[in-house]
């Protein structure tokens, strides 16, 4: 138990700063691997996402077949030794597809929970820390998106910009822009007052400056948190929106699409063709909820839940 | 209690205007002639011309706003391109069906979820403690139209015990009059027991799959807040009283943790619209949502608007319904407000 003393992704700022960042980092690792250690079910969720990673960066150079190349003669054709998860209508390999679509999957949620983190967490830190009129604007958004249903307002903001895979991105990344923004004000707001905070401004930093270098760091380790726990979902709400006909378009393969497409053979007994696309978006999202749980749990002890 | 109703309704005001603007927002200020776009492919550069001055873009966007304002205010939502029908009219023949299938999904939820949570939390660590917790943990990681698609091959073509996912009812039933929009209710009303059977067995499915996806906030909060109060005095003392397990659970224990679980229904109604969709698609439920879906391939954007509108005031009107619900059940809330 004693590594959790030495906690440092969050820690005081005082002792951050007096820790050489070496020791810092090797007491990270540690302690992940305590973590991990500890929790099968995250070393399990880690090993996941190396997994996905790994397809997700090699995905077109391993898989069997060309994901695009049909072979009408092989349509239809249930799992098999050749073709693992079977093939599709025209005979594409359903394996390959999966395999391949990963990366889009995961670049999409990776960029839309990026952003948010961007605009939410600076919005929110700046909401948090100045107070004020850019709080009352920074909430006075965050409310309005909260007003709708997250997946309808995603639907009407692809609709509105244009059916686009970098408008999914944005529209992910806009329903999720409240939940960052309340978390981050929350954040910096208990810290503006703090100690560390009035030392750097009495020897004379400006509140950018302070809000740079004092606050945001403090602020990061939970917002990454956040961000995990927020991947699962913003690989869902992708994949719905392009399950509806939305940004991706055939022929490319994406688990959405791929499980919209198979859905008219479900009906007449071939489930291969939306069983493993929508599989593996099931297997993403377990995976991101269950890493960001013990991520959390790594961040902050006292959370666990 | 009237006052306390009624300032909540003025908390709910700034929530609706916010809609408003951004339901407008979203076809006006963005990029993109919305006059060529309402004009359609093949038009000229006249027929834009005119198609701008018909719908009044030529003007400031303050006054196109307020237009737009009065036009929701006459509820009139606009005309839809594909079938020229006023987009407010069919939202309305086909909001039933959503919600029917919608407070269906809700009502599985909850006969699921809350007793699941109450037996994890009697039970901590238990099986069904975990069994709770993976349940819960499943539920948010199904994507819901898989789900769906599950379902439908497992008890449609292997099981054979669901009818064809085609809609609200069988192609040979004709749906009962209409008094409410309900099938279940109308059928009922109509006395026509074999109707209430079709039209409930096309719901079975689609409502579970509602219900599975949803369930997990509520599984969550009522084992939490069982766990809270169960170790809370005054359990103590019922069950110091020699009161029976059951009676200190449910009357005791599950009432007064009642109040978290209905906090989280309004994220859980966020779950269910948004989940609706994609229901609605794998189902072919003839709803707002597949209205809104058929329109967006189309694009075809006011009935895109209207429904995101519809669905944002009921999303809005459901958050304040249980803020006031929360107030008659907890005295507390009535006092401070």
């Amino acid at each position: 138990m004693t590594t959790i003393d030495h906690l440092t992704i969050s820690p005081p700022p005082e002792v951050g700063r007096q820790q050489p960042a070496q020791s810092a980092f090797a007491a990270a690792i540690g302690h992940a691997c305590y973590v991990i250690g500890e929790n099968p079910v995250t070393g399990f969720a880690f090993g996941l996402f190396v997994l996905i990673v790994l397809a997700a960066a090699l995905g077109p150079d391993i898989v069997p077949y060309d994901p695009l190349a049909s072979d009408t003669a092989q349509a239809l054709k249930p799992p098999s030794a050749h073709h693992w998860f079977g093939t599709d209508q025209i005979g594409r390999d359903v394996f390959s597809r999966v395999i391949v679509a990963t990366r889009l999957d995961f670049i999409i949620a990776v960029a839309s929970v990026a952003l948010v983190f961007l605009m939410g967490g600076l919005a929110g830190v700046a909401a948090g820390f100045f107070g004020g009129w850019t709080d009352r604007i920074v909430g006075r958004i965050a409310d309005t998106i909260m007003a709708f249903p997250l997946f309808v307002l995603a639907m009407g903001i692809v609709a509105a910009l244009g059916n686009t895979v970098q408008n999914i991105v944005l529209a992910t990344a806009i329903v999720n822009f409240p939940l960052y923004a309340r978390i981050a004000r929350a954040e910096a707001n208990i810290r503006r007052e703090a100690g560390f905070v009035e030392a750097a401004r009495l020897s004379g930093n400006s509140d950018w400056r302070i809000l740079a270098f004092q606050i945001l760091p403090n602020v990061f380790p939970i917002l990454v948190v956040q961000m995990s726990l927020t991947m699962g979902y913003a690989i869902l709400n992708a994949a719905g929106l392009s399950f509806i006909g939305l940004g991706v378009r055939p022929p490319t393969p994406e688990w959405g699409i791929m499980v919209a497409e198979g859905a008219a053979f479900m009906v007449s007994g071939e489930w291969w063709n939306a069983f493993f696309p929508g599989a593996a978006l099931m297997v993403a999202v377990f995976c991101f909820n269950l890493l960001g749980d013990g991520l959390r749990d790594m961040v902050d002890p006292r959370r666990r839940t | 209690m009237l006052m306390m109703i009624l300032k909540r309704a003025g908390m709910a005001i700034p929530s609706l205007i916010g809609v408003v603007i951004v339901t407008f927002l979203l076809t006006r200020a963005l990029p993109g002639d919305p006059a060529a776009y309402f004009a359609g492919p093949a038009a000229t550069p006249q027929a834009i011309q005119e198609v701008r001055v018909k719908l009044g873009l030529d003007r400031p966007l303050i006054v196109q706003f307020g237009g737009y304002v009065v036009d929701l205010v006459h509820g009139n939502l606009g005309t839809s391109l594909t079938t020229g029908q006023p987009v407010a009219t069919e939202l309305e023949n086909r909001l039933p069906a959503s919600a029917e299938l919608t407070l269906l999904g809700l009502i599985v939820s909850i006969v699921i979820a809350v007793p699941l949570g109450i037996f994890a939390a009697t039970r901590p660590n238990s099986l069904i403690d975990h069994a709770c917790r993976l349940i819960a943990t499943l539920g948010v990681s199904l994507p819901v139209f898989f789900t769906g698609l599950i379902l439908v091959y497992v008890f449609y073509y292997l099981l054979g015990w669901a009818p064809a996912p085609l809609g609200r009812i069988d192609v040979f039933f004709t749906p009962p009059p209409q008094v409410t929009g309900f099938y279940l209710i109308d059928s009922l009303i109509a006395r026509d027991p074999e109707t209430f059977m079709a039209s409930l067995k096309q719901l079975v499915l689609p409502a579970l799959t509602l219900g599975i996806f949803s369930l997990a906030p509520i599984a969550r909060m009522t084992r939490a807040s069982m766990l809270a109060v169960l170790s809370s005095d005054f359990v103590r003392t019922a069950r110091a009283s020699g009161l029976s397990s059951f009676t200190v659970i449910v009357t005791y224990a599950f009432r007064n943790a009642l109040l978290p679980v209905i906090t989280t229904l309004g994220m859980v109604f966020s779950f269910l619209l948004g989940a609706n969709v994609l229901v609605e698609k794998v189902f072919a439920w003839p709803g707002i949502g597949s209205y809104a879906v058929e329109a967006l391939l189309a694009s075809d954007f006011a009935p895109v608007q209207g429904f995101v509108l519809t669905m944002a005031v009921m999303y809005v009107a459901l958050n304040l319904l249980i803020d006031v619900l929360y107030g008659l059940i907890d005295p507390r809330v009535r006092l401070e407000a």
